[in-house]
């Protein structure tokens, strides 16, 4: 009996092994890695952005934008990685109909940094996901097709994107579960975020290739997938198949597969050339990059980045750990709680307050309106929520109220004095309370024996005409009290 | 020694129909360039690889943007168009 018990038990965590290719495109450059044509053309009409460079025409020159090297640099840094003074780029040659030259500019053995680590949140304690390497290359183009890519007679090509200035970030096989693999991204985007390089809202921003194997069985890459919830779908249901087939007594194999993101199933790919088939060799276009100097001049400048910053504001405002890490999620988040914070903390107020309604409250309303921060800052100024904060904290209007002025202005605009004035805001002082209490209290003796008499509901009922009389103003758990301070 | 099955492989890689007299044609140049680069081995050992011949490194542009072709332009060399794409080949996977 507990043999066959230890046989099923194959679910152990570290028998699943996972090791994630990130390609992100440092979408917040003006020009592309090797040509002057502009990156924003995400709403244009196709071939738009291309050039000689970029179309791969014969006789055409690549020449490297400095700022891509500068960027590279400054996220190999943050990443702990050892970033190489002599960097090199090469050829991968194959055949595509994305890739205009038939080969792609690249890096092989001589990349930009070897190592580094990405922390992230693991069981009770951190876990550093390894890097192997970092390095830079050329984006392909888009090929889309005419109803489904199985009945398409053809492929149709848009090369702007071709020559999109992409880093490419390769991480040890550490990761032990679908989950592990999304924080991982997720946590590399909030750091790239950070370093201002990156912008994860536009599409094929950050793509990913995945490997995955189960104890005993051959190494299985995904190719492809474009967004990390892909990735995750897609590795939960590569160990479902292995498992599968494990159990039915097959074989593993080592292959690559594609990751369909409308069915969510991988299916094999074919003929997927092997390494030595991409006959890389040196760029002869291209003369090699010496990057001490970038190094030297960006190692002091990598801003704060989450860790830090979790840190710092627990310390500095005071308030709790979970407030402080949520808050590092975003930093637009974070810089809007620290400008409320700054504002409220030269009047004493405790500022688990501002972190509270800056997480819970305000991302919680933009949420809902698929809104971020960035629409916060523009509707809503941190000096407005600051206002808001000090009537709520002084007693001069309810939770209620302060959720409804955030609602409003976020829907409509405007600001908070003209808003409390036009809706009548400002609660009731107690003293007017405790009169339409008594009032109350008069007019339902019904109500008040029943209350007595333990029926819980009667004191609902009666705080709910005072509220009546206030059009809402009042504070209901106020109110409560006031009543049974007159009753006792 | 180049065989008959590499020769078929980069053919492959290379997405060309060659015909079986062409295999025997490129066997024996490939193996005489291979030949050829024998040389090499001639080379004492330990010396650094060189990437480039010229005495330069960090030639760079500025990240600022300049026109691009006219979509005109861009699309008046490949045979087959369509609403501002490029037709290419369907990938067969
Ligand atoms: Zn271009």
């Amino acid at each position: 009996m507990s043999q066959q018990v230890t046989g099923q038990r194959m679910e152990r965590k570290d028998e699943v092994v996972i090791g994630l290719e990130v390609h992100i495109q440092l979408n917040k450059l003006n020009t592309k890695l090797f040509c002057s044509c502009s990156t924003d053309y995400h709403e244009d009409e196709p071939n738009t952005h291309v050039c000689p460079v970029c179309l791969g025409m014969p006789g055409a020159m690549p020449v490297i934008n400095e700022m891509a090297i500068k960027f590279a640099v400054k996220v190999a840094l943050a990443l702990n990685a050892d970033v190489q003074p002599f960097t090199v780029f090469d050829r991968k040659n194959y055949f595509y109909p994305d890739l205009p030259k038939d080969f792609q500019i690249s890096q092989y053995d001589r990349p930009l940094a070897w190592g580094g680590y990405v922390t992230i949140e693991a069981g009770q304690g951190e876990k550093k996901i390894l890097l192997k390497r970092i390095h830079m290359e050329e984006d392909p183009g888009k090929l889309s097709y005419r109803g489904s890519i199985t009945t398409a007679r053809y492929s149709m090509i848009d090369y702007n994107r071709s020559g999109m200035p992409l880093l490419e970030i390769v991480t040890e096989p550490v990761m032990n579960s679908p989950k592990e693999a999304r924080q991982f991204l997720n946590k590399l985007r909030i750091i790239l975020e950070y370093l201002d390089v990156f912008d994860g809202s536009l599409e094929g921003a950050m793509r990913i290739d995945a490997n995955i194997s189960l104890k005993g069985g051959g190494r299985v890459e995904i190719k492809n997938i474009s967004s990390f919830k892909g990735v995750e779908k897609a590795l939960t249901y590569e160990i479902t198949r292995q498992k599968n087939l494990k159990r039915r007594g097959k074989e593993v194999r080592r292959e690559t597969r594609h990751f369909d993101e409308i069915n969510n199933i991988t299916v094999s790919l074919r003929g997927k050339e092997e390494e030595q088939d991409y006959r890389y060799f040196p760029e002869p276009d291209l003369v090699p990059v010496d990057a001490t100097g970038i190094i030297e001049e960006l190692r002091g400048t990598i801003p704060e980045m989450p860790e830090q910053k979790r840190i710092r504001l627990a310390e500095q405002y005071g308030i709790g750990e979970n407030f402080a890490k949520v808050l590092v999620l975003d930093l637009k988040m974070a810089d809007y709680f620290e400008e409320v914070a700054k504002s409220l903390a030269e009047d004493g107020i405790n500022l688990n307050v501002a972190a509270s309604w800056t997480v819970d409250v305000l991302r919680g309303e933009l949420n809902y309106r698929s809104k971020d921060f960035r629409f916060a800052y523009s509707i809503l100024e941190p000096a407005e929520m600051v206002k808001i904060l000090k009537y709520l904290t002084d007693g001069k209007i309810t939770e209620k109220s302060a959720v409804e002025i955030i609602r409003t202005i976020l829907d409509k605009g405007g600001n908070v004095d003209m808003i409390i004035e036009e809706k009548g805001l400002f609660a009731i002082a107690n003293s007017e309370i405790e009169k339409l209490c008594r009032e109350a209290i008069e007019k339902n003796p019904k109500a008040v024996e029943d209350y007595i008499a333990g029926k819980e509901q009667a004191l609902n009922f009666l705080v709910g005409q005072v509220m009546k009389a206030t059009r809402g103003k009042a504070d209901p758990a106020e109110t409560a009290r006031i009543i049974n301070k007159i009753l006792s | 020694m180049i065989t008959e099955k590499d020769v078929l492989h980069i053919a492959d890689l290379a997405k060309i129909e060659i015909s079986e007299e062409e295999v025997q044609k490129f066997k024996e140049d490939f193996q005489s360039i291979l030949d050829y680069f024998n040389i090499l081995d001639e080379v004492e050992e330990n010396v650094e690889p060189s990437f480039q011949v010229l005495p330069l490194t960090n030639v760079f542009r500025k990240d600022e943007v300049k026109e691009s072709l006219p979509r005109e332009d861009v699309l008046r060399n490949p045979k087959h168009v369509e609403d501002g794409y490029i037709k290419g080949p369907r990938v067969v996977e």
